[in-house]
């Protein structure tokens, strides 16, 4: 019954279904093949392979960039949950190499030092699919123009520090809400403004809504912190340092992800939210100064 | 006048995955549809769907939170249910590829292979002829993400579609499963099906 001239992979209905399967999840960076089996093991959806979390990465400084294909093949190896990784802002060819490793999404994050100051990867060139982090949805649309199947809102990683995670949604989805009480005719002003195209702006604005999934990521540490990030509207959770850099991450992971799915049942967050042990310690936003923030990466 | 018989009343696992587009598809069959994350909101259900998501993840939570033992007896009971894709590996009585731990809630005789399409950069869409659909006819564009296949079959088992000479949609009874993701699609026909076999039974 198979017609093979009806087969297609890469489709957009094919990258953007894939990140429909992880709404409601929690996908969690890990450095190693024990870190994913951990994540795998309290119910993550998916797990981000990356050599060093956020946090050490901005502890340690230095160029950051994709990570060793034999470490990646470890995490692959090692679960049968969806991996991730990321490639550098506009690293084409980081992002060539992950495809042949056979990573299911592709990270195009400011987490990494960008390749490219003014371009991104064209994604509609790959047959994998591309989630990338935006600030506003001037961000979001665009990078959703140049081929991303998923969008996060950016936050500033490696902190711990939720408030800008809670910023870059409320920002995005007032935007969206702007658009969907505005005449047809304004639309064009507001695509202009938005530096987005003028039909996507108008999906939209009719739909109250992006066209593909909205996570949440960036400084998010607390089985309460993903909660609140659900409850102002993202569609599941990137978790970075906030696991393994504390104190009981086999516990914590599990909390972040019981907190997710009841979200709206405050009973059910504080009886999860018991003997956790250490949060990671984090850094204000606040004290860290603006050229030094990852969120300020991307355009 | 509509009656509660002309519009079930159908669950959707709700601890993790595409739940949404699952409760609109069905909306579109004429169901209505409660999200379910307790075992007490199973109460009175007409039909459940299982949604394509993480199976892996769905079972710890079904575990965790109560809700793996009384699904299992619902099915026992004869409540039409649907899979699809991780719901499909939850109806199975076994599975290969999984997760240590994972544990289905079974119900049809049958073994399905977890991921056996591939990563994601194998998933695809394909035209499928599906049995028991309206307008035969039309081909049924499906999406299979990092899907699943039945390797093995009971007796019992009808088989409604292939992919690649695998079965790809399958029912026993009242339980109905597909490798692919009909949510994720405008066609809401397999919706249909599911909601008139819900009906057939109340």
């Amino acid at each position: 019954m198979s017609e093979p001239t009806t087969h297609a992979t890469g489709t957009t209905r094919v990258k953007r279904g894939m990140a429909d399967m992880l709404k409601g999840g929690v996908i969690m960076d890990v450095v190693t093949p024990e870190q994913a089996k951990i994540a795998e093991d309290a119910g993550a959806v998916a797990v981000m392979a990356l050599e060093r979390v956020p946090a050490d990465i901005r502890a340690q400084g230095g160029v950051s960039r994709m990570s060793d294909p034999d470490m990646i093949d470890g995490i692959i190896n090692a679960v049968s949950i969806p991996v991730m990784a990321k490639a550098r802002i506009g690293h084409f060819v980081e992002a060539q190499v992950l495809q042949s490793l056979g990573v299911d999404y592709i990270d195009e994050s400011e987490v990494l030092t960008p390749a490219d100051y003014s371009n991104h990867i064209d994604k509609w060139a790959f047959t994998v699919p591309f989630v990338c982090g935006a600030t506003n949805l001037g961000e979001a649309l665009r990078r959703i123009t140049e081929g991303a199947a998923m969008i996060r809102s950016k936050g500033e990683a490696g902190t711990g520090d939720v408030s800008n995670a809670t910023m870059h949604m409320r920002s995005i989805r007032a935007e969206i809400q702007r658009l969907t009480s505005m005449a047809e005719d304004e639309l064009y002003v507001a695509a202009k403004e938005l530096q987005a195209p003028y039909e996507l702006v108008k999906e939209v604005a009719r739909n109250g809504k992006l066209p593909v999934v909205l996570f949440t990521a960036g400084g998010i540490a607390t089985p309460a912190d993903a909660a609140m990030m659900m409850q102002l509207g993202a569609e599941g959770v990137f978790v970075g340092s906030g696991i393994f850099k504390s104190g009981n991450p086999a516990e914590r992971a599990a909390a972040i992800v019981k907190a997710t799915t009841f979200h709206d049942d405050p009973d059910t967050i504080a009886q999860v939210s018991r003997g956790l042990g250490e949060a990671m310690v984090g850094i204000n936003v606040d004290d860290i100064p603006v050229p030094h923030r990852l969120a300020e990466r991307g355009w | 006048m509509v009656t509660t018989a002309d519009q079930p009343l159908i669950g959707v696992l709700a601890v993790q995955g595409d739940v949404v587009d699952h409760a609109r598809a069905l909306e579109a069959a004429g169901a209505r549809v409660r999200a379910v994350r307790r075992p007490e909101e199973l109460e009175g259900l007409d039909g459940l769907v299982i949604p394509g998501g993480e199976s892996t993840t769905i079972d710890r939570l079904c575990r965790i939170f109560g809700l793996h033992e009384p699904i299992r007896a619902q099915i026992a009971e004869g409540m039409p249910v649907y899979g699809s894709c991780a719901g499909m590996i939850q109806l199975a009585d076994q599975i290969l590829d999984g997760h240590r731990e994972q544990q289905t809630f079974g119900g049809i005789d049958m073994t399905v292979r977890r991921n056996a399409f591939g990563r994601q950069v194998d998933s695809f869409e394909t035209d499928l002829g599906i049995d028991g659909l309206a307008e035969p006819d039309r081909p049924y564009r499906a999406v299979f993400i990092r899907a699943p296949w039945v390797e093995r079959l009971g007796e019992d088992v009808e088989v409604l579609a292939r992919a690649d000479d695998h079965p790809v949609a399958v029912r026993q009874g009242n339980l109905l499963a597909t490798s692919f993701h009909p949510e994720v699609t405008e066609d809401h026909r397999v919706h249909e099906l599911f909601v008139r076999m819900v009906r057939e039974r109340a």
